[in-house]
């Protein structure tokens, strides 16, 4: 096929007008906007880069953005050591082994806003019931702090994704050869000696993905946070998404709304490409 | 032979699949209580097994208009995903251009562009064309959910020699029937990844459906689930029964095609 058939550009263009129209047109559109005064109607000038300055003053945006950030760093680790560890366990030859991959997936095929209902419900009201029958006082009062409501986002996410990063482990460790293995452990190596000389190394490519892939899912984390927290209390549990949505929907504030969000895209972007990259280089050097 | 450190690797897994059961456990045996049976106790089961919560929250949620609502809005934007996906992906895979590399690393590189950052301006120009509206929403849809699929359908087309396509235009066929009966027939195994993919996303998505169709009568499951909860929030007998009810559908998909639905998504995520 070439550009210049008519059948080139019928087979592509309804995707690239779809793309256009709802992915580069607003973008382009959203940053010409985050230099005016654009109420949501019109936009009567130029304002420069006061609302990226406004921003860095901005208490609520970067309290936000810190709550984020610590979010994401704990949630990549636990979601990816727990990942790993039930890949592993599932990839033992045990009898319940398809049962036990069934069982970990499926947080994962329902909607994030669904299951945060539901752990609202455990961690106000089931984990008030185990902690008063066992005496317990911490499982009290879950929701109502800040830190307790980070913990419950840290937790949620990590029972509905590690599932998920499970099942990419699984797709690289079924790879690694039965026969290198035997002949590891008929060399002498024990478990761990086999699992970081051999199969550390050759599921590295599974980190690169997988890394990918939490950092953007929680990064960019909105449904969870608005059933379970609701970015309460007193927005100390609201992260980015949800800042922005609030700036834009809640208080009108539509030109700095998308001042945030086109921070929060060049804040995405960096650390997918960084990321990539650096993944990329590690992968070689093994 | 088994080795005897299986024995209890297994006693631990079956541990932890029951952990990871307990919040559905603790959703289905509340939403069959009481309310005042909730405050008593959240953890022993019902006394009594009534689905009175059950027959008032599927009034409530108006569950068989709101599920065929769901049902309409995804198959209606994966059918048009994949095939408008796989269209484009091989006039890309078929052209030499530096033009149709180009157009395919624009679409890799929309992957990277979150939601929240295009959200306003995307709502702002469709509602000038007054574009807010289920039409509108497959649409943004297939803008959304083009990037990933192109890119696997590229990676698969990739595979499938030019020699075919080249055989069936000497025997005098168009490229739109050597696409559809040749090609599109082989890529068989990653439309059905594509299809899982993006029907997850799709019947799950809740912040665009919610700025988009916000008209009474037209909600999907998450967004009329959204309000259920705002109005019985203090009622978990009755909103634990709605979320029992809004998941069914797709555990019972699962039940039947969980094969299926995990090789998908793992090769979704590994290409």
């Amino acid at each position: 096929m070439r550009i210049r058939d008519l059948s080139y550009w019928l087979f592509l263009m309804p995707v690239l007008v779809a793309l256009i129209l709802v992915v580069i047109a607003p973008l382009l559109l959203g940053v010409y906007y985050s230099f005016t005064d654009w109420n949501g109607i019109s936009a009567n000038g130029f304002v420069g880069f006061e609302n990226y300055t406004a921003l860095f003053q901005d208490e609520r945006f970067l309290d936000s953005l810190w709550f984020t950030t610590k979010f994401s760093i704990v949630s990549i680790v636990l979601i990816n050591v727990i990942g790993l560890s039930l890949a592993l366990l599932v990839t033992a030859k045990l009898k319940t082994n398809k049962i036990m991959r069934t069982i970990f997936f499926m947080p994962n095929l329902i909607g994030g806003l669904i299951l945060g209902f539901i752990w609202q419900f455990i961690f106000t009201k089931a984990f008030d019931g185990i902690g008063s029958l066992f005496g317990i006082e911490s499982l009290q009062g879950w929701l109502s702090t800040s830190s307790t409501g980070f913990w419950g986002l840290v937790i949620l996410m990590s029972w509905q994704m590690s599932g998920y990063i499970m099942v990419i482990y699984i797709a690289y460790l079924e790879g690694v050869s039965k026969e290198l293995i035997e002949a590891a452990e008929i060399d002498g190596a024990n478990v761990f000696q086999r699992f970081r000389h051999i199969v550390f190394p050759l599921v590295a490519p599974a980190f690169t993905v997988s890394m990918f892939l939490t950092l953007s899912n929680t990064f960019k984390l909105y449904d969870q946070n608005l059933s379970l927290t609701g970015g309460g209390p007193y927005d100390s549990t609201q992260m980015v998404a949800m800042d922005i949505f609030r700036t834009a929907f809640s208080r009108y504030d539509m030109a700095y709304a998308q001042a945030k969000a086109i921070i929060f895209f060049i804040i995405v972007a960096v650390i997918a490409l960084l990321q990539v990259y650096v993944n990329k280089k590690r992968e070689v050097e093994m | 032979m088994r080795k005897p450190y299986l024995i209890p690797l297994e006693i631990l897994g079956i541990l932890l699949a029951l952990l990871w059961l307990s919040p559905f456990y603790l959703m289905i045996v509340n939403s069959l209580k009481s309310k005042r049976e909730i405050f008593e106790d959240t953890l022993k089961p019902p006394s009594s097994l009534t689905f009175d919560n059950y027959v008032q929250a599927f009034t409530e949620l108006d569950f068989l208009k709101t599920f065929a609502n769901s049902i309409f809005i995804t198959v209606m934007s994966v059918v048009i995903i994949i095939v408008f996906s796989a269209m484009a992906a091989y006039a890309l895979s078929r052209s030499k251009s530096k033009l149709s590399s180009v157009i395919f690393y624009l679409f890799v590189a929309a992957m990277l562009i979150p939601f929240q950052s295009v959200m306003i301006p995307l709502i702002t120009i469709f509602g000038k064309i007054e574009m807010l509206n289920r039409t509108g929403l497959i649409f943004m849809y297939l803008g959304f959910g083009a990037s990933l699929s192109i890119f696997l359908y590229h990676g698969a087309l990739n595979s499938i020699p030019r020699s075919l396509d080249e055989a069936a235009t000497i025997d005098g066929a168009n490229r739109f029937q050597i696409f559809w009966h040749i090609i599109f027939p082989i890529l068989k195994p990653i439309t059905v990844t594509v299809g899982i993919l993006n029907t997850i996303w799709i019947w799950n998505d809740y912040l665009l459906p919610s700025l988009v169709i916000n008209q009474q009568g037209m909600e999907t499951i998450p967004l009329k689930m959204f309000f259920f909860f705002g109005e019985y929030t203090k009622q978990w007998h009755l909103a634990l029964a709605g979320l029992t009810l809004a998941i069914i559908p797709i555990i019972i998909l699962y039940f039947f095609a969980q094969r299926e639905i995990i090789k998908g998504v793992s090769e979704g995520a590994v290409k």
